[in-house]
């Protein structure tokens, strides 16, 4: 090392830049859980806590070899809910979105109805909705929906208005028609505020899933979770969980990764 | 005939604290192809008034003579810019310069090479399918002013266009527009609270004192063209500044 500290500085900034990026990023974290699952494995052996309350890692790991095929059929059941309950959100919140921002009246009666069906708990309405509707996907879809709704209701509505005044002025110096405006200012505008509201969406809809099979099912991740502590196979109920919490960080960044394509100009978060 | 003409317009708001006048008894004629600045303090109406020149506000007494014709709504004849550029995002800087013939559904090939042609008299040549946030601030502002003249309207109004810039960007991009101006003639509307700024780019300096915002004098600019950036610093100069600065100051509140 020189003790100049002229020549040495530039040089550290420089190395600074490759190991934040690569080895903060993914390595680090990495290693920590790892070490973390090493360290429940030897706790859970070392204490001798019985797998049906607390599972060491290989335990589980064994488990869902096991019952792999089981896994997958419930992990499909759930995920095929998630993905349409999803999906029936946007094609309903979206239009939604802009008939409110875009009608007084709609603003004044819809939202106070929004808010107050939002402020339901879904765990709640949940057995209302199996009353009604009864078993079967359709009502895990409904509490998905209910769950996702609203958060792209009111992403999309602050995106349509975050137009910049002077953008607006400039649309009217020009007497573009609103149906222009819409198309070539305002949605193009809303939509990277639309897709935070997907993206928050996106983590309730797998809760929503749970929460709807909880309530009354004979299959999917949730009835698997329930039926597997009540029956003591606990390394099965963590197995269904890993998969739910999997599942929820894949969809994310599916969601993430869309918004990258659509949208590459969103602001980095 | 004049191109635009004010006659005895006011303009007031409803606000918490009670009605505000931004505008007072302003009466005004800009002749076609000229370049007027209007200078002033914030809150003595300057954008105000130019925003009802460009139809977007309606005043609350008074009239606007556009070509002899009072002007009721937005005219197609107008191009704005803005002290922010307000590029959209999404587009790249031609896309963006097109925006205005998209709108009113212009030929777009005839725009397009249009287009580039402005984008190359701003010296953007070579950015044309640049990002907005691939350029710097100067470079964004000189888009949005191709944007203002693809559909190359006679007026051109100017909303502190480059307030936003630092100052050695400022008087680069002031003496093309200038440039540009002597090219393309144009009547020029251009609202700046810089006084060195309104005196270096006009024919006339109309300044303006605040509370309510009235039109405080009409200053002629005799300076030789092309303008550089050593007049500033002539007695000439100096004598249109204090007079500026005189009834600026004098006729209302100093500036907070």
């Amino acid at each position: 090392m020189t003790t100049e500290p002229s020549t040495n500085l530039p040089e550290e900034f420089e190395e600074l830049e490759p190991r934040s990026s690569l080895a903060f990023a993914i390595i680090g974290p990495a290693l920590t859980i790892l070490a973390l699952i090493a360290l429940w494995e030897v706790l859970v052996r070392w204490s001798g806590i019985p797998s049906w309350l607390l599972p060491a890692p290989s335990a589980i790991g064994d488990t869902m070899v096991n019952w792999r095929a089981e896994l997958m059929r419930h992990s499909l059941v759930t995920l095929y809910e998630v993905i349409v309950g999803f999906a029936l959100s946007i094609v309903v919140s979206v239009p939604l979105a802009v008939a409110v921002v875009y009608s007084p009246f709609l603003q004044n009666t819809i939202y106070p109805i929004l808010l107050a069906l939002q402020s339901m708990p879904k765990v709640a309405i949940a057995p209302l909705l199996v009353l009604w509707i009864g078993f079967g996907a359709l009502p895990k879809i409904l509490v998905v929906f209910l769950v996702c709704f609203f958060p792209i209701v009111v992403a999309t509505a602050s995106g349509l208005s975050a137009v910049p005044p002077a953008l607006i002025d400039l649309i009217r110096s020009l007497s573009a028609s609103s149906y222009q405006t819409f198309i070539k200012i305002r949605f193009p505008t809303a939509l990277p505020h639309i897709f935070v509201g997907f993206k928050i969406a996106i983590t309730f809809a797998v809760i929503g899933a749970v929460i709807g099979e909880f309530v009354g099912s004979d299959q999917g991740l949730g009835y698997l979770i329930l039926i597997s502590t009540s029956q003591s196979l606990t390394p099965l109920a963590f197995g269904a969980l890993l998969i739910l919490t999997v599942m929820s960080i894949v969809l994310y960044y599916a969601v993430e990764f869309t918004e990258h394509l659509v949208v590459p100009w969103a602001p980095k978060n | 005939m004049s191109k635009i003409k004010i006659e005895n317009l006011y303009k007031s708001y409803n606000s918490r604290s009670g009605r505000i006048t931004a505008l007072e008894d302003v009466s005004l004629t800009v002749e076609q192809n000229e370049f007027v600045t209007l200078v002033g303090p914030s809150g003595c109406g300057k954008s105000t008034l130019l925003k009802i020149v460009g139809g977007l506000i309606r005043p609350s007494r008074g009239r606007l003579i556009y070509d002899g014709a009072p002007l009721l709504q937005p005219t197609r004849d107008v191009g704005i810019v803005f002290q922010e550029p307000v590029l959209l995002p999404w587009r790249i800087a031609l896309d963006n310069v097109l925006l205005p013939a998209e709108i009113l559904g212009l030929d777009l090939a005839g725009s397009k090479a249009r287009a580039i042609e402005l984008l190359k008299l701003v010296g953007l040549q070579g950015f044309e399918s640049s990002y907005p946030r691939e350029l710097s601030g100067g470079m964004q502002q000189r888009v949005a002013l191709s944007r203002a003249l693809v559909h190359n309207p006679s007026v051109l109004l100017m909303d502190e266009p480059f307030a936003a810039l630092d100052a050695m960007t400022r008087e680069e991009i002031g003496f093309e527009l200038l440039r540009i101006w002597d090219m393309h003639k144009k009547t020029v509307i251009f609202v700046t609270h810089n006084i060195v700024e309104a005196i270096l780019l006009a024919d006339r300096v109309v300044a303006m004192s605040p509370r309510p915002g009235r039109i405080a004098k009409i200053v002629k600019i005799d300076l030789p063209r092309p303008r550089t950036l050593g007049m500033e610093f002539t007695q000439e100069f100096k004598a249109y500044s204090d007079e500026i600065r005189s009834v600026i100051y004098h006729s209302g509140t100093v500036a907070a």
